[in-house]
């Protein structure tokens, strides 16, 4: 591997080596490296592109890495991974793009994830997107994720974009069968000129299923960011969605959360704030002897960990 | 040490100026400062403007014989000066160890951190992940509060009313910690407080009503003239307080 390629392994999947388990590496469109694994086993698309991941029931503790990292300028790709989740596994996936654009072309990655979850499964799911480059190229990333889960199955997703991603237009949707959960929690920092829609719809339809969808963003400089959140109840269940935003600069932050209730025994709670860096937090840190800027970075950083 | 020198702070309001504080001229050496007083008399914004968050309107302020008047709160922060809160602020994600860190300006062990929190009557085992956000309670920020500025080791610290907020069986231990701290004094402790178990430890107590400065003295020559009263109150509240 490069040094540009470590970097972006590491900013994308924490990955500072060749992971152990099961994994598949994605560079400009191609593999450059696959390993499945006893239980995990990852088979390549033979109508588009994309893998297929079949994850044994009752597989535990073992994790898949499957991180894409684009270093061509100009590249777009359109990629289907379908992860097939056994009943009764608990493991890790960890997925995440990275572009490193040094040209003038427009570099992007649309990623469509579907997820399986089976009964009583429970699945961690890390995706973290990342851009850099010296060129005037953009790095664009439209991921979608789709997300089914069976009955009382679990699934926590992560999602972390902090740095270099020029437009991004992410979509996710869930159905919930009975007793299943699921637990979002976003991560977003724009800066410049960057766009980011973020766009979530759960259908709580099974009975005692529950969503907690939690974003967390900071918007700097010129920069746009929409959120959509929408939560329907159709049966018993528990739903909560919540927006907290930080404005800076001359950016922009929408935040719309939209909960539907369709069984009286729903019960759905949507929060949305948006707001600057409160005055007397910045007197504080200053106090303690740091600058009004590093204040800000301290704040921010606390507020997006 | 600290040297005030007719500081004044007015602000603007919608018929004029509002004189807050006037003419203050106070020194304060080496030692256990209390200011005490009413409500409204501006101690907390004698506060602020030694710590920097207010610019004196009018006046001078030496530190160390140093004129600190126009520094910000950042510099004067680096030259020594603590601030523990009157009402200590909440963070989104920064916990108790990250701001005590901040606090001492380089990584602290876990040993230390624990004596921080320990002296304010804290487990650090309990609080050390905690972030410093709505889940704590305000007796509990208040004491995180006061360790902050433990942590900082300054020469000079002022704290606002620390006893506010903090429940009466917490409030002896706090008791307890400012006179360890009087003991140990390398500096000099400015506390604003309205409670006479602090002001009886204080070796200076400073009297601020109706922005200016009624009394500067020891406890003995001080304690007796405010809890005989200071000012004449109203007919209306007189015939209250003697019905």
């Amino acid at each position: 591997m490069d040094a540009i390629q470590k970097r972006m392994l590491e900013a994308v999947a924490d990955l500072h080596e060749i992971p152990s388990g099961a994994y598949n590496i994605r560079e400009n469109g191609k593999s450059i490296g696959r390993q499945s694994s006893e239980n995990i086993e990852i088979v390549p698309k033979q109508d588009k592109d994309g893998i297929d991941i079949y994850i044994k029931p009752g597989t535990k503790n073992e994790s898949v890495h499957i991180p894409v990292l684009l270093s061509q300028t100009g590249f777009t790709e359109t990629v289907f991974n379908d992860f097939h989740i056994g009943e009764d596994c608990d493991v890790l996936i960890v997925a995440g793009c990275g572009i490193h654009n040094s040209g003038k072309g427009e570099s992007k990655h649309d990623g469509i994830h579907t997820f399986y979850v089976g009964k009583n499964a429970r699945i961690r799911y890390v995706e973290k997107h990342y851009g850099e480059g010296d060129g005037n190229g953009k790095n664009v990333m439209n991921p979608t994720t789709v997300i089914e889960i069976e009955e009382g199955g679990r699934m926590e997703m992560e999602t972390a974009q902090i740095k270099g991603v020029d437009s991004t237009d992410r979509k996710t949707v869930a159905k919930l069968a009975d007793g299943a959960s699921l637990v979002i929690r976003e991560k977003l920092m724009t800066h410049g000129e960057q766009y980011a829609k973020t766009d979530f719809t759960v259908d709580l339809n099974g009975e005692d299923s529950s969503a907690n969808v939690v974003s967390r963003s900071v918007a700097k400089d010129k920069s746009y960011q929409v959120f959509y959140s929408r939560i329907n109840g159709n049966n018993r269940c528990n739903g909560h969605t919540e927006c907290d935003a930080i404005i800076m600069d001359d950016a922009k932050v929408s935040a719309i959360p939209e909960i539907t209730a369709a069984s009286v025994d729903a019960s759905l709670i949507h929060e949305a704030a948006i707001g600057k860096i409160a005055g007397e937090q910045l007197i504080k840190l200053m106090t303690l002897g740091l600058s009004e800027k590093e204040a800000e970075e301290q704040i921010i950083q606390g507020f997006l960990k | 040490m600290l040297e005030l020198k007719n500081v004044s702070y007015e602000v603007d309001t919608e018929g004029g100026t509002k004189e807050i504080l006037k003419n203050i001229n106070l020194t304060i050496d080496d030692g256990f400062v209390a200011i005490t007083g009413p409500n409204g008399g501006g101690k907390s914004t004698l506060a602020k403007i030694i710590v920097g968050i207010y610019e004196a309107t009018d006046g001078q302020i030496l530190f160390n014989g140093e004129d600190i008047t126009h520094l910000s709160i950042t510099e004067r922060a680096k030259k020594g000066i603590g601030y523990a809160f009157q009402q200590p602020v909440r963070f989104k994600g920064i916990t108790v160890s990250d701001l005590l860190t901040l606090a001492a300006g380089r990584k602290l062990s876990v040993a230390e951190t624990c004596a921080f929190l320990s002296e304010v009557g804290l487990c650090a085992r309990d609080y050390i992940n905690r972030e410093i956000n709505a889940s704590l309670s305000g007796g509990e920020l208040k004491r995180i509060e006061i360790a902050t500025v433990l942590a900082r080791e300054t020469p000079f610290s002022v704290f606002d009313e620390p006893e506010a907020g903090i429940d009466l069986w917490s409030f002896n231990n706090l008791i307890a910690v400012f006179e360890k701290m009087r003991d140990k004094c390398r500096g000099s402790i400015l506390i604003i407080s309205h409670q006479e178990r602090i002001l009886n430890i204080a070796d200076k107590i400073v009297v601020v009503a109706d922005g200016r400065l009624k009394q500067v003295g020891t406890k003995d020559e001080v304690l007796p003239t405010l809890l005989g009263g200071t000012g004449s109150p109203c007919k209306t509240l007189l015939d209250k307080i003697t019905q």
